[in-house]
């Protein structure tokens, strides 16, 4: 009962996929350029990075969909979605787009998909993206898988094949969208590869207008307040990041965790547990349920290694992890693992790398 | 004011394990919890609940078992609970879900009508985010998703305004209700009931519905039937092969430090570097 | 308004549930409080349910209960660091409609066992811890729970809190728990497919298999090992005495590491994935240490009263007719109009002397002050024992009676001949 994903039963028997005559129309992957205030979330070039290999095996044109409030930074997007492997950029600039709101954007983006009619819709699993992309595929009562790790063609039927962790990352499975068209899914940031720009490439540029006036639209932002620089938790794309999980035993704590964080000029991360407890902005949680990173350095510590929070941050390149449990799962998958309390070996580590660092700095 | 509040009743992810064999979860032995996301939605609707007045209405689908959840709700002051459980949802994905919920919303706000409804931002088992939305979309309701902090609520104007997380930054949106909120994790803490609420609990008699008490007559929306996406292929992720490497088994705090900044920059000179553990 | 029952249980395992079913089943009213979030939570997977002390609760149990095997065959193995000794005794008389002893998952089990409770008019609130008893003068008349408005009345409270029962020690009723009285058990489960199980036990269907290990695995500590077969998945666990850990500064895992690479078990485990690993106490300080069973409108029962059964490993059987019995006395009073006190609280202690709980519990009294008292038990004799057996089957042309002489020298050599004598005439007394 409820979502397939979260009940994989028995998976079903390959179904042979005749599609019904009126859907075969439907042709070429688009993604959605995800725009926020005048800046390209980099996710949606990965997007399009990975939409390009699905479009040159299925032999379709790749097309980037880019809304927003000012033609000008809409026309610049779409400039940068050709470079990365765009054909075709579907624009719509109105002033009611400049900030992201569920009713238009999902006007604007039903009605491009049923004027044009590309068989796959990709997003970003991102907030915007995904609180667009619920509301889309149950306008067009289409199928939408969430939060994909993995994308392929079945070279069977053509059909889209999105790979997605479910149970907190304890298992992966397959969906595939069977007679609905588009094929729709979000996928996480930072797990599809930053493709190469390519500045010799171009394409069409195909623009409509949104059918809707500012007066049909009752939500209205009335501030926007940005994340200040500092606390801009840009984590997904940090290179280093330190990491507390509930092992630090108190709130107060994870002052030790921004000590060293401050020293080795990181951003601050924790698990699930943590970011519940409101030991750190919900926006600072690595794992299924949080951001995925990959960092250069990763150290963990007090965080246990729950496979919830193991899938959002395996792929960094080296892992520290510090836990008293020295059966802590999280020594199954780190680097280097120090077995202690990590309350009292965190200042002792800031200390050594400030030390380390100052005595650097000097000599360099 | 009447709030409906969606949960789901979900193995505990740090408890859950995947048959070795058989490629499945096995819930044996794993406890079932409210979806954590949702005890925050559950929160807050108490809240408005005990600042605005009204009633709050708890609404699952799910397996008899989830009863169980239902009812940890009544005990944190939930008025009334409704288990929605028909063997003709089974297998349905988001579409479908969002579908039967909506559904019931309808029919709850037959009697009662339906001011706001509360979803937690995502579930812990599906992980999709995507059932709130579709709710909202099938009832016309004002969707704001992500939202960490209710700013105002007006009644009488019918307005409300709240802040929620985007891209980048808050964005503080006023719309009208009726409406549906997804809230985010860590906007509150869920209250401890009290000894009288666990009483309640324990004797609350939970309305099953199925899909007629629902008002659902299409069936090929409901379930596998109405879902279009199927789940062709289920596997376990490729384990890490290589243990971590044991750092300051033997040294006190001072030296497992110093010997983690030896192995990097010994073994990683480039991360050395980067960091200005060493000199170019 | 408080509330106020017939009867309190506190706990939701095997002896709590016992008491709440019978009292409830026969029509008192009953609330019954428990920390966890659900009956079973805290409690570790992989246990042994004999049979005839639940089905003296609920007869049609087999029904609906969630059981692992039915134990057609027990082992008893003493191991050295690379061998082991052992005996076997397996009967296709197991095999009956109604077997004797099953393997189970406590987990499920208890939840089973809690919704037997419920379905019988059993009121069951998890997730509250009672922190104290409310008396009044000695009489024990309700409980004080961590919740707002927690005072709960009754005319009596059946503790079946679990091993050290913090109530009873608050209240007085109970000293501190010893070291030397409590085992630390520590278990995994391994899955494996069932027909893996079945072969490497060679068993079919449900039937199961027990093994007793005693032996160089315990590092000469107070203890024993074992490994039950699940329908899918193995248990295998280790315990000592908690006064034993201490002093030897082994940690508990290292035993069961041990254990899991020792060439005997291993084999059977192999390949098999490990998903749980938990720890738990046990009082085994037996007949000496079990306390003062009943007071002032109070019983105590399972293990928080420390009946178990080392010796044969048994607990929950225990456990479940310490409830039942206790509620029985219950039911009796109320029937009789006699209101819970001290002195009619005594047929409880009557009832469980007169079962098998305090008359196995006596049989075995002295053994643990033994076994204390000689370690070798547990170190030298393994030792000793497969040195005998692997001399003897040894086909190295030596003759068998010099092979004798040679396992008889080595015997008294370590211990003495005066020394075997004793410990035969201390075991004979202490098990007769």
């Amino acid at each position: 009962m409820s979502e397939n994903t979260a009940a994989p039963a028995k998976p079903k028997g390959k179904k042979r996929l005749e599609l019904d005559p009126r859907l075969a129309a439907y042709k070429g992957i688009w993604v959605f350029v995800e725009m926020e205030r005048g800046q390209v979330h980099q996710m949606s070039w990965e997007l399009l990075g990975e939409g390009r290999k699905l479009a040159d095996i299925l032999d379709v044109e790749l097309g980037a969909v880019i809304l927003g409030g000012s033609s000008d930074e809409l026309g610049a997007a779409a400039r940068n979605a050709f470079t990365y492997g765009a054909d075709v950029a579907y624009i719509v600039a109105d002033p009611i787009l400049t900030d992201y709101r569920n009713e238009p954007y999902t006007k604007a983006m039903t009605d491009l998909v049923n004027r044009y009619q590309p068989e796959i819709l990709l997003l970003g699993a991102t907030t915007l993206g995904r609180d667009l992309a619920g509301s889309v595929a149950t306008t067009l009562l289409t199928g939408l898988t969430a939060d994909c790790t993995e994308l392929a063609i079945d070279p069977d039927n053509r059909g889209l094949l999105a790979t997605r962790p479910t149970f907190g990352g304890s298992l992966l499975c397959t969906i595939q969208t069977l007679n609905y068209r588009p094929q729709m899914a979000t996928i996480r940031p930072r797990v599809m590869a930053m493709p190469d720009a390519m500045p010799e490439r171009s394409g069409r540029v195909i623009s409509e207008n949104l059918q809707m006036q500012e007066d049909d639209i009752i939500a209205k932002v009335l501030e926007f307040i940005p994340d200040e620089a500092q606390e801009q938790a840009q984590l997904a794309y940090a290179d280093i990041i330190v990491a507390g999980g509930r092992g630090m035993g108190k709130a107060e704590n994870f002052r030790l965790i921004w000590d060293l964080a401050a020293v080795l000029g990181a951003e601050v991360g924790g698990s699930r547990p943590v970011t519940h407890a409101g030991w750190l902005p919900a926006d600072r949680q690595v794992g299924q349920s949080g951001k995925t990173v990959r960092p250069k350095l990763y150290i963990a510590a007090g965080i246990s290694g729950a496979i919830q929070h193991r899938v959002g941050m395996e792929a960094s390149d080296v892992i520290i992890a510090i836990n008293n449990d020295p059966n802590a799962p999280i020594f199954d998958f780190a680097t280097y693992a120090i077995v202690g309390d990590a309350v009292q070996i965190l200042p002792v580590l800031t200390d050594a790398f400030r030390s380390r660092l100052a005595v650097n700095r000097r000599a360099g | 004011m009447h709030i409906v509040v969606c949960i789901k009743q979900v193995p505990d992810s740090a408890q859950i394990r995947v048959h070795p064999v058989t490629n499945t979860i096995m819930r044996q032995g794993v406890p079932a919890i409210i979806n954590p996301f949702d005890v925050f939605a559950i929160e807050e609707a108490l809240r408005l609940k005990d600042r605005f007045g009204g009633r709050v209405t708890v609404l699952t689908m799910g397996p008899p078992q989830a009863e169980d959840a239902l009812r940890k709700a009544i005990a944190y002051g939930a008025d009334d609970v409704i288990l929605l459980t028909d063997r003709a949802f089974a297998g349905a994905d988001t579409l479908a879900t969002s579908f039967a919920l909506a559904q019931t919303i309808r029919k709850i706000g037959e009697e009662h009508p339906v001011d706001l409804v509360f979803t937690g931002k995502q579930t812990i088992d599906g992980d999709t985010a995507q059932v709130g939305p579709g709710i909202a979309k099938r009832l016309g309701l004002q969707l704001l998703t992500y939202v960490s902090a209710i700013d105002a609520l007006d009644l009488e104007e019918r307005s409300i305004t709240v802040q929620r997380r985007s891209e980048g930054g808050v964005q503080v949106i006023r719309t009208r209700l009726p409406a549906l909120i997804t809230m985010l994790e860590g906007s509150n803490q869920i209250r401890f009931a009290g000894m009288d609420d666990m009483f309640r609990s324990a004797r609350f008699d939970v309305p099953k519905w199925n899909k007629e008490r629902a008002g659902i007559e299409d069936v090929s929306k409901i379930g596998l039937k109405g879902s279009p996406t199927v789940v062709s292929k289920i596997f376990t992720p490729k384990p890490r092969a290589v243990k971590a490497q044991m750092i300051g088994a033997d040294l006190d705090a001072s030296g497992t430090a110093n010997a983690i900044l030896d192995i990097i920059s010994s073994q990683h000179p480039r991360l050395a570097q980067e960091l200005g553990l060493i000199t170019p | 308004m408080a509330e106020k029952f017939d009867a309190i249980v506190v706990g939701a395992g095997p002896a709590g549930n016992a008491a709440a079913y019978t009292m409830a089943q026969a029509g008192l009213s009953v609330l019954q409080l428990e920390r966890g979030e659900t009956p079973g939570t805290k409690n570790v997977q992989g246990a042994i349910l004999y049979a005839d002390a639940l089905e003296r609760i609920i007869p049609d149990f087999r029904d609906d209960a969630p059981l692992e095997r039915h134990v057609i065959e027990q082992r008893m193995w003493v191991l050295d660091e690379k061998s082991f000794i052992g005996t076997n005794y397996r009967s296709d008389a197991f095999n009956s409609d109604q077997p004797n002893r099953y393997t189970i998952l406590r987990a499920p089990f208890d939840k089973w066992f809690s919704g037997k409770v419920k379905a019988a008019g059993g009121l069951v609130i998890c997730e509250t811890t009672v922190t104290e008893l409310i008396q009044e003068g000695k009489k024990v008349i309700g409980v004080r729970t961590d919740r707002e408005g927690g005072d709960i009345y009754a005319d009596v409270v059946i503790l079946a809190d679990g091993v050290n029962s913090l109530l009873a020690k608050k209240a007085g009723f109970h000293g501190e728990l010893e070291a030397k009285n409590v085992a630390l058990a520590v278990k995994e489960i391994h899955f494996l497919p069932e027909e893996v199980v079945q072969s490497r036990f060679n068993i079919k269907g449900n039937e199961g298999v027990v093994i007793e290990i005693a032996g160089a695995v315990t590092h000469g500590m107070v203890g024993t090992a074992f490994l039950y077969t699940n329908k899918e998945s193995i248990t295998l666990g280790i315990g000592c005495l908690l006064s034993d850990f201490k002093k030897a500064g082994i940690a508990p895992y290292t035993l069961l590491e041990e254990l899991k690479a020792h060439p005997a078990i291993a084999p059977l485990i192999e390949g098999g994935e490990m998903k749980e690993y938990a720890a738990h106490l046990i009082p085994e300080g037996g007949y000496k240490a079990v306390p003062t069973l009943y007071g002032e409108g109070w019983m105590i029962a399972g293990d928080s009263a420390g009946l178990v059964n080392a010796v044969h490993r048994e607990g929950s059987n225990l456990a479940m007719t310490s409830g039942r019995l206790a509620a029985e006395t219950v039911i009796a009073l109320k029937d009789m109009k006699l209101p819970c006190t001290a002195p009619h609280l005594a047929r409880y202690k009557t009832a469980l002397d007169d079962s098998f709980v305090m008359k196995d519990l006596r049989k075995y009294k002295e053994l643990p002050d033994i076994l204390h008292g000689n370690p070798h038990f547990f170190s030298v004799y393994p030792q000793l024992l497969n040195r005998a057996a692997h001399t003897m089957l040894m086909v190295d042309g030596q003759d068998k009676h010099s092979k004798e002489k040679t396992i008889r020298g080595s015997f008294v050599q370590q211990r003495s001949l005066w020394g075997l004598v004793g410990d035969a005439y201390r075991m004979w007394r202490a098990t007769r």
